[in-house]
């Protein structure tokens, strides 16, 4: 293995290793229970939307929509938690997996490139969930709504444990099921796909619908967690973060290999950056360029092993 | 009639709405929203009107370029609040201070993206994304966190390319028509143009026909990037301050209408002229949107997606019985 393929498939868990190498050693109040439990707080969400993004990148595709779709599904919660919880949570996937399906019929049927077709509900998505929470933000006040944001299963957060199940789950997924094999062959070659007769347009559309789903679980999450329904907030710029993740972590934007773990581990690392920035006193700024530098590293990386 | 005629009939239309069809559509919403909204047809509205899309039009020129080039570019939201930030900074140098240093520095983030894209190989979604965060990144080291604001004086030449009206039209709509025409003769009439189409119809065709592809790349992306900027220091001009908070989102809203203008984003084809249109149909839409009053101003971004979503559906539904 070359040494850049090497970086590649490892570079990510080395950076991650790296960075918590340097909090241990440089800084204060770095290794306590408290602090781990709030970086996994903070990277849960990135993670599960990531996990989504992760498959359709895996298709050469992309999902510019998941973040408006975060918020249209937030959007929903409170005009649905009168009735229960379960049926306000059931709501919200809903709408993600509608939206997912929705995208999916314009990428796999219409054969609209997955930019332009997702463009389109990222642009009208946080529109209606703004028109849906009339331009409010909305409290949440159902307590047991509420411990999806802040309760504990065994000491776990219940937000890092979804994300921790969900990331098994497609992990067996692209791994063990026929669908995950086909899935990765549709991004390697569409075309030699539909000439071996796997089934692309169902495979995609089924693509789109997960990773719709997992925008809506973390829709439901981080309104949990903040205690409101935020349209105008819920899932900003969240597309960004995850495909950052997804690339970071070794998936290639030209598709036909999906790394689960390596995806977790992007979005870690970007949440481990931000939090060393920040326990460092540098400002959101340096934070962002930071950001900027280590997608192009890893791009620039991951370009090496296909050129080869 | 007989059958191919037919069929030629049909291809003629199905070009004519593909190429017209937003151009259209904006005249049956200017006509509607003039008999609707007496308020509308107002001369000080139909000014804002002009005003407000010159800004976003010369983004969007440059995303025309872009896109007929095959590539994308994410930063320009970004790279238009820095622009605006470095002028009104910039102005305690002059007037040409307050041109020259949004200029010189988008420029040169356009460059970067520009060589990254086309020396690289790296997908332009990527590196335009990257320097999205860095530019915004930049603009708030520069601003202390968003906590500064840039004040151009008030007696600064460099207000007037905002604020100066002649024949009671802002100079900013003036200067976005010139950029246009001139863009629109760099497409069609010249060297560079045909090489920027070739580039986004068929790269390998064009590299073997020994056209400049990558100098061709790294030129629109730099255009893109000073185009982004210098509209973002005409805003500045035109608000008397850099405003740290603007330009986000504004990357998806120039895609949007360059792509409703008929752009393909597939790259190889494209007009300066539609993304003229997509500029207007989008901000008459918002125009209607407030005039109604009683609807949701949210409402405006809905329209706008599902307006995207139609035109894509249509295109590509169109292309498709063409090549039938």
């Amino acid at each position: 293995m070359t040494r850049t393929r090497w970086l590649q498939e490892y570079g990510v868990y080395l950076a991650v290793a790296g960075l918590f190498a340097f909090n241990l050693l440089f800084t204060e109040n770095f290794v306590s229970a408290a602090n781990f439990r709030t970086q996994l707080l903070q990277a849960a969400p990135v993670c599960i939307v990531a996990l989504g993004m992760a498959l359709v990148i895996g298709t050469e595709g992309v999902d510019l929509s998941v973040g408006a779709v975060m918020a249209l599904s937030a959007a929903l919660i409170p005009l649905y938690l009168g009735y229960g919880p379960l049926l306000a949570v059931l709501v919200a996937l809903v709408v993600g997996l509608a939206a997912g399906l929705f995208n999916g019929f314009l990428v796999a049927q219409l054969g609209i490139q997955p930019i332009v077709a997702t463009l389109g509900l990222l642009v009208g998505g946080r529109g209606l969930a703004l028109v849906i929470a009339e331009g409010k933000l909305v409290e949440v006040r159902s307590p047991e709504f509420l411990s999806l944001g802040n309760g504990d299963v065994f000491g776990i957060p219940v937000s890092v444990l979804v994300a921790a199940v969900l990331a098994v789950g497609v992990g067996l997924l692209v791994q063990r099921t026929t669908f995950g094999r086909q899935l990765v062959a549709i991004g390697g070659n569409r075309s030699a796909s539909a000439l071996a007769g796997l089934p692309v347009k169902r495979v995609l559309i089924g693509v789109y619908a997960i990773c719709g789903v997992l925008a809506g679980v973390a829709g439901v999450l981080a309104t949990a967690r903040l205690g409101a329904s935020d349209p105008a907030d819920i899932g900003l710029l969240m597309e960004l973060s995850a495909i950052t993740a997804v690339v970071v972590g070794g998936t290639p934007l030209t598709g036909g290999r999906v790394r689960v773990l390596g995806t977790v581990m992007g979005a870690v690392l970007m949440q481990l950056v931000r939090a060393t920035l920040i326990k460092h006193d540098l400002p959101d700024s340096a934070t962002q360029m930071v950001q900027a530098a280590i997608i192009i590293a890893a791009v620039y990386v991951a370009r090496e092993r296909s050129t080869r | 009639m007989t059958a191919t005629t037919v069929q030629a009939n049909r291809e003629r239309w199905a070009s004519l709405l593909q190429r017209q069809g937003a151009a259209v559509v904006l005249v049956v919403v200017i006509a509607v929203a003039w008999i609707a909204f007496p308020r509308f047809g107002s001369l000080g509205n139909l000014r804002d009107l002009a005003l407000q899309s010159s800004f976003l039009l010369v983004i969007a020129l440059g995303m025309t370029f872009v896109i007929i080039t095959g590539g994308i570019d994410l930063s320009v939201g970004s790279v238009y609040a820095l622009g605006g930030v470095l002028a009104a900074y910039g102005s305690q140098w002059g007037f040409f201070g307050s041109l020259l240093l949004p200029l010189a520095v988008c420029g040169i983030i356009g460059l970067i993206n520009g060589i990254l894209v086309a020396r690289t190989g790296m997908a332009p979604f990527i590196v335009t994304l990257a320097s999205l965060l860095f530019a915004r990144g930049l603009l708030l080291a520069i601003t202390s966190e968003g906590s500064t604001t840039f004040k151009i004086p008030g007696d600064a030449v460099f207000l007037r390319l905002g604020q100066g009206t002649f024949l009671g039209i802002g100079y900013p709509v003036y200067i976005a028509a010139a950029l246009c025409l001139a863009g629109g003769v760099l497409l069609r009439r010249t060297r560079f143009g045909q090489s920027v189409f070739a580039t986004g119809g068929a790269e390998s065709s064009a590299l073997l026909m020994g056209l400049p592809v990558a100098r061709t790349k790294i030129a629109v992306y730099t255009m893109s990037g000073l185009l982004a900027g210098f509209a973002g220091a005409l805003t500045a001009a035109y608000l008397q301050s850099g405003v740290t908070v603007i330009g986000v989102g504004t990357e998806l809203d120039a895609i949007a209408v360059v792509v409703i203008g008929g752009t393909l984003l597939t790259g190889g084809a494209g007009t300066i002229i539609g993304t003229v249109i997509g500029v207007g149909l989008r901000n008459v839409i918002q125009s209607v949107i407030n005039q109604i009053g009683t609807l949701d101003s949210n409402f405006q971004s809905v329209v706008s997606g599902g307006f995207l979503l139609v035109v894509v559906v249509v295109q590509r539904w169109l292309a498709k019985s063409r090549n039938a």
